[in-house]
C-alpha cells in the first residue's frame, strides 16, 4: 500500500520537474531578460540615488568638507547618469 | 610618497603585525594549557603536574564528606579507576556513569580536583544507537 | 486490544516505510535540481533552470510532508516510530513533544534539510525571472547541500527508523531540555546556518559565472541579515538558558558547541558590514566573497563540531558516524571556493581605492580584521586540542581564561570601533569634521572614567573600565547621529523635533537601524564587562535558619519545602533577602530528581538517582541580579534508600510511593546543612536587553521598503504602456 503511494508521489514530483522540458519552445519570448534587467538596473539606480542624499546629508552634518562633498557628487550623479541611460537604452527598441 | 607606495607600505606593516600577533598567540597557548589525560594514561605517564583528566564516574564511587566531593574516575571502558578529591560547584548533571573532566594533579595516588573545575557532560544527545536502544 | 496494537504498529511500520520514500525520493529531486541547474547553467537553456527549482520546490514539499508525518507520530505517541520511542514518552508535554524532534541527530539533520528546502525555494521563488547568469548555478549548490543532508539521514542517521515491536512506553525527554529556550535553541540556530547557504550559494554562482558586481548582494541580503539575525538569537537563547537553568550562574564557558556559533555570527557580522563598502565604493570585493564562503564554513563546521566527538565538551558525544562526512563536506566547501575565488581575482579588483583612513571604508576594513582575527582566535583555541595533538602528540586544551584574556582586548577594541563608525561618512571625511564629530562622545568617554574611577574600584578591572568608556562613547555617537539626522531635516522641511526625527530614521531604516543594533551591542558589552569584572561569588554551606552575607545582601536560610509529583521530586528551598537591614523579597531555588530508568538503582533508590535539574532563585533588577542555586544534601538518605531498595522491592507501586514520600517528609522536617551558590551579578541584565534591542534593530534595518515591490511593477507598466503606445497612468 505504502509503495502505491510512493510511487504515485515519485510520478507526480516526476511530472511536475519536467514540465518545463515538455512544454515550451527553447528559445523562450526574449522580452522578459528586458525587464527583468530593467527592475534590476532600476535597483541600482534607486541605490545610487540614495547615495547621493546620503551625500548631500552628510554634507548638511559637516562631515564632509565642500571640496570633498563636491567632488564625490558629481561621482555619484556621473554614475546615476550612466545607468538612467541604460535603462533608456533598454526602453528604446520596444517603442519602434 | 605615491598612494600605491602608502598602500604596500600599510600592508607589509598590517601583515607584520598580525604575524607578530600569531606568534604570540601560538606560543602563550602551549604554556597556559592544560594537558587532557584519561586515566590509564595518567597512571602510565609523569604524575607531577597539573592535568586536565577526562573519564567516568565509576557508579557507587559517590561519597560526599562536607564539603568535599570523592568519587573514582575511569576509562571509557571502565578500566584504571583513580580516585577523585574535589570541593567547589558540582554541575547539575554529575552522577554514577556520567563522563567528566576534572582540572588538577595527582598527589599521594589522589587526584586533587581544582575548585571549581569539574565539569559533567550533558547526557549525550546525538548517538546514532540502534533503534530500540536509549542513550 | 491485541488487533489495535497490531493495528497501530502495522501502521507505524507503513509510515515509516513511506517516509523514508518520501526521503528518497527528496534525495532524487535534490540530486536532478543540482544536475540540471549546472546544465541550465552551462548551456543557458531555461527550461532546464525552471526544471532545477521545480526540483527545489518538490524537495521542499517531500520533506514538509516527511516532517508532518514525524511530528503527527510524535503527537499520537507512535512508539513504532524508534524516534519518537527514544525521545518522547506518553507523559511528554505537547508543547515538548512537538519539538522533541530535533533533540536527536536525525531529526535535527532533518530540520536542517527542511528549513534549507524551504528557504531555497523562497530565495528561488523571489530570483525566477532575475539574474539569469547567477541563478542556476546557485539553484545547483543549494539543491547539492539538501542532497547531502538528506543522503546523510539516508544512509547515516534514518529518522523513520521502525521498532517491531513498539514499545509501550517510550524514553522520555531529558529533563534538561524540557524547557522553552532549548526548545526554540535549535531552530533559530539551524534556521541562522541555513540562511548563510542563501548569500553563499549566489556567490559561488556569481563568480562561477563571473557576474561580479554587487547583484549578488543585493539579492541575498536579507537573507544575510536573517541569518544573522537567527543565528543572534540561538547565542542568546543558549546563554539564556545557561544562566537561568543549569546550576552554574554563568552565560558563557567557551565550551566548543558555544565558539562553533559564535565563529560564523562574528564573520557573518564582517560580511554585512563589508558588503556595504562594496555597494557604495566598490571596494573589498575579495574579502566579501572570501567573507561569505567563511561564514558557510564555519556554520558547517559548527554543524560537525555539535556532532563528531572530536573535541571534550560539556555536551558529550556518542560514537556518531555523521562526523566523517561532514568533515569531507567542509573540506569541499573550503577548498572549493578558495580555488573558485583565486581563479576570479582579475574580475574581484577593487573599482576604488581607500583613499582615507578617516573614511567609513577603512573602519570598516578595521573592522574585518578585528572581526577575522577574533574568530580566528576562538577557533585556535577550540580547536588547540586537535593541532597540540598534531604537533606534540599530547592533548593540550585551553580553557576559559585563556579565551578571556584574548578575546577581551579585541572586544573592547570593537566596542570603540561600534561608536567610531556611524560617525564617519563615505569617502573622505575632513579632519576638521573628524575632531569636531568625535569631540563630543570623546568628551563623554572621559567623564565615564573620571566619574567610575570616583565613586567606583573600576580602577583595579582596567578592560572593564575601557569598555564601559568605550560604550559609553559609542552611546554618545549613536545618540549625536539621531540628533544629527532630526536638526537636518527639521532645518529642511520646519517639522517638528519628534516628527523630524521619525521621518529621517524611517527614511533610511537600513541605517538607523544599524545603529540601533550598534546601540545594542554596546549595552550588551557594558552587561558583560560588568558581570564578570564585578561579579561577588559565594559558595555557601547553611543551615536551616542561618544567616549569610554576599556582596550588599544578606540571605537567611528559612525552611526546605518539597514538592513531590509522580514525574519528579522537588526539594524548593526558601531564602529570605535583606540589603541595608530592609527585607527585599525572598527566593526560592530548588532541585529537582527525575526518576532514573535504571533497574540497578532499586524502587526506592531510581528516585534519587535518575537526572536532576536546578531551579535558580533569580532576583532581576536593572542594576544586577541576585542569583541563587541550592544543591542539597541527600546522602544522609542512603541508609535508608537502601533499605527501602531491600525491603519494599515486591511491594506494589502505591506502597513504594508512599513510602518515598513518607522518606521525603520526615527528610525536610529536619535537613541537614545544605550548599548554596550565590552570585551578585551587576548590570547582567543589560546583556539580554541589549541583544533584543540589537535584534529589533535588525529587524528594522531588513524590513523591506516598498520601493523594490513598486519598482518591478512600474517596470512591467512602464512596458505595457509604449506597447500601446499610450502614456500609463500610475495606479
Amino acid at each position: 500500500m505504502e509503495f502505491v503511494l510512493a510511487l504515485l508521489v515519485v510520478v507526480l514530483v516526476a511530472w511536475f520537474v519536467t514540465a518545463p522540458l515538455r512544454n515550451r519552445e527553447p528559445a523562450q519570448s526574449d522580452d522578459d531578460p528586458a525587464v527583468a534587467e530593467l527592475a534590476d538596473l532600476e535597483a541600482r539606480k534607486a541605490a545610487k540615488y540614495r547615495q547621493i542624499r546620503d551625500a548631500e546629508t552628510d554634507r548638511a552634518a559637516g562631515k564632509l568638507t565642500e571640496e570633498d562633498y563636491r567632488r564625490l557628487d558629481h561621482e555619484l550623479r556621473a554614475e546615476a547618469i550612466d545607468i538612467l541611460k541604460r535603462i533608456d537604452r533598454l526602453q528604446q527598441p520596444r517603442g519602434e | 610618497m605615491d598612494p600605491s607606495r602608502k598602500r604596500k607600505i600599510r600592508l607589509v606593516i598590517a601583515l607584520s603585525a598580525a604575524v607578530l600577533l600569531a606568534a604570540g598567540l601560538v606560543y602563550t597557548s602551549f604554556s597556559a594549557s592544560t594537558e587532557a589525560k584519561e586515566p590509564s594514561q595518567l597512571l602510565q605517564s609523569d604524575p607531577s603536574g597539573t592535568y586536565e583528566l577526562t573519564g567516568k564516574v565509576v557508579p557507587g564511587s559517590i561519597q560526599h564528606a562536607g564539603d568535599e566531593l570523592n568519587f573514582k574516575v575511569s576509562d571509557r571502558d571502565g578500566t584504571d579507576p583513580i580516585p577523585v578529591s574535589y570541593s567547589g560547584e558540582v554541575p547539575d548533571p554529575f552522577r554514577d556513569g556520567r563522563e567528566v573532566i576534572v582540572t588538577g594533579k595527582l598527589q599521594d595516588g589522589t587526584f586533587v580536583g581544582e575548585r571549581d573545575s569539574l565539569v559533567t557532560k550533558c547526557p549525550s544527545k546525538f548517538t546514532t544507537t540502534t533503534p530500540g536502544q536509549s542513550s | 486490544m491485541p488487533v489495535e496494537v497490531h493495528d497501530d504498529h502495522a501502521g507505524a511500520v507503513q509510515l515509516t516505510i513511506f517516509g523514508s520514500a518520501l526521503l528518497a525520493a527528496a534525495l532524487l529531486a535534490a540530486l536532478y535540481a543540482a544536475g540540471a541547474g549546472v546544465y541550465g547553467g552551462r548551456t543557458g537553456d531555461r527550461r532546464w533552470v525552471e526544471s532545477a527549482r521545480r526540483a527545489v520546490y518538490a524537495m521542499a514539499a517531500l520533506l514538509t510532508s516527511a516532517v508532518v508525518i514525524i511530528e503527527i507520530a510524535f503527537l499520537r505517541d507512535d512508539f513504532g516510530f524508534a524516534l519518537v520511542a527514544d525521545h518522547s514518552s506518553t507523559t511528554t508535554p505537547t508543547f515538548y513533544k512537538l519539538t522533541a524532534m530535533w533533540s536527536s541527530q536525525e531529526g535535527s539533520l532533518l530540520l536542517w534539510a527542511w528549513v534549507l528546502s524551504l528557504a531555497s525555494s523562497g530565495v528561488l521563488f523571489i530570483t525566477r525571472n532575475r539574474h539569469r547568469e547567477i541563478v542556476p548555478w546557485a539553484t545547483a549548490v543549494l539543491a547539492g547541500i539538501g542532497a547531502f543532508f538528506v543522503g546523510l539521514m539516508i544512509f547515516k542517521a534514518q529518522p523513520f527508523g521502525h521498532l517491531d515491536p513498539a514499545p509501550a512506553e517510550g524514553a522520555g525527554l531529558t529533563p534538561l531540555l524540557r524547557n522553552p529556550y532549548m526548545a526554540v535553541h535549535p531552530p533559530m540556530l539551524y534556521s541562522g546556518y541555513v540562511f548563510w547557504s542563501i548569500p553563499f550559494a549566489f556567490c559561488v554562482g556569481a563568480l562561477i559565472a563571473r557576474r561580479l558586481d554587487a547583484s549578488w548582494i543585493r539579492t541575498t541580503r536579507n537573507f544575510a541579515l536573517c541569518a544573522w539575525t537567527f543565528l543572534g538569537i540561538g547565542l542568546l537563547l543558549g546563554s539564556r538558558w545557561s544562566y537561568e537553568e543549569l546550576g552554574w550562574g554563568g552565560y558563557w564557558g567557551w565550551d566548543p558547541v558555544e565558539n562553533a556559533a559564535l565563529m560564523p555570527w562574528l564573520v557573518g557580522t564582517a560580511f554585512l558590514h563589508s558588503v556595504m563598502v562594496q555597494e557604495k565604493r566598490g571596494m573589498l570585493k575579495v574579502w566579501n566573497v572570501s567573507l561569505i564562503c567563511g561564514t558557510f564554513s564555519l556554520c558547517l563546521l559548527g554543524t560537525f563540531l555539535v556532532r563528531s566527538g572530536v573535541l571534550q565538551s560539556i555536551h558529550a558525544f556518542g560514537a556518531s558516524t555523521v562526523g566523517g562526512p561532514l568533515l569531507a563536506l567542509i573540506a569541499v566547501v573550503a577548498i572549493g571556493s578558495t580555488v573558485l575565488i583565486v581563479s576570479r581575482l582579475d574580475q574581484l579588483r577593487p573599482e576604488r581605492r581607500i583613499e582615507s583612513l578617516l573614511s567609513r571604508e577603512s573602519i570598516f576594513l578595521v573592522n574585518n580584521l578585528l572581526l577575522v582575527g577574533l574568530a580566528a582566535v576562538i577557533f585556535w583555541g577550540t580547536f588547540f586540542p586537535l593541532i597540540s595533538e598534531f604537533f606534540t602528540g599530547e592533548k593540550h586544551s585551553l580553557a576559559a581564561p585563556w579565551f578571556n584574556r584574548y578575546v577581551t582586548p579585541i572586544g573592547v577594541l570593537l566596542v570603540l570601533f561600534t561608536g567610531i563608525g556611524p560617525l564617519l561618512a563615505w569617502g573622505r571625511l575632513s579632519p576638521s569634521a573628524a575632531r569636531r564629530l568625535l569631540l563630543g562622545p570623546g568628551l563623554v568617554a572621559l567623564a565615564t572614567i573620571v566619574v567610575l574611577l570616583a565613586v567606583s574600584d573600576a580602577g583595579h578591572h582596567p578592560w572593564a573600565l575601557f569598555v564601559f568608556a568605550f560604550a559609553a562613547f559609542t552611546l554618545a555617537a549613536l545618540a549625536g547621529e539621531f540628533w544629527r539626522a532630526a536638526a537636518t531635516r527639521r532645518s529642511l522641511t520646519g517639522e517638528s523635533a519628534p516628527r523630524a526625527l521619525v521621518e529621517a530614521v524611517g527614511r533610511n531604516r537600513r541605517r538607523y537601524g544599524g545603529y540601533i543594533v550598534h546601540a545594542g551591542i554596546a549595552l550588551t558589552l557594558i552587561g558583560i564587562a560588568a558581570s564578570s569584572s564585578f561579579q561577588t561569588n559565594r559558595d555557601l554551606r547553611l543551615q536551616v535558619g542561618q544567616t549569610a552575607t554576599v556582596g550588599d545582601y544578606t540571605i537567611r536560610y528559612d525552611k526546605l519545602t518539597s514538592d513531590p509529583n509522580p514525574e519528579r521530586l522537588s526539594f524548593v528551598s526558601h531564602l529570605s533577602v535583606s540589603r541595608d537591614g530592609k527585607s527585599i523579597g525572598t527566593l526560592a531555588p530548588a532541585r529537582n530528581y527525575y526518576p532514573s530508568d535504571d533497574p540497578t538503582a532499586g524502587p526506592i533508590g531510581r528516585y534519587f538517582m535518575g537526572e536532576s535539574t536546578s531551579e535558580v532563585g533569580l532576583r532581576s533588577r536593572a542594576g544586577g541580579d541576585l542569583w541563587t542555586a541550592f544543591q542539597p544534601d541527600l546522602s544522609v538518605l542512603n541508609p535508608d534508600i537502601k533499605r527501602g531498595n531491600d525491603q519494599l522491592a515486591n511491594l506494589p507501586a502505591a506502597a513504594q510511593e508512599f513510602a518515598i514520600l513518607a522518606l521525603v517528609q520526615h527528610y525536610v522536617q529536619n535537613p541537614p546543612p545544605a550548599t548554596f551558590r550565590v552570585i551578585v551579578n551587576p548590570l547582567v541584565g543589560w546583556i539580554w536587553i541589549g541583544a533584543l534591542i540589537a535584534l529589533a534593530g535588525a529587524v528594522m534595518a531588513g524590513w523591506p521598503a516598498l520601493e523594490s515591490r513598486q519598482r518591478l511593477e512600474a517596470a512591467y507598466r512602464a512596458r505595457l504602456g509604449r506597447e500601446l503606445g499610450t502614456a500609463t497612468e500610475s495606479s
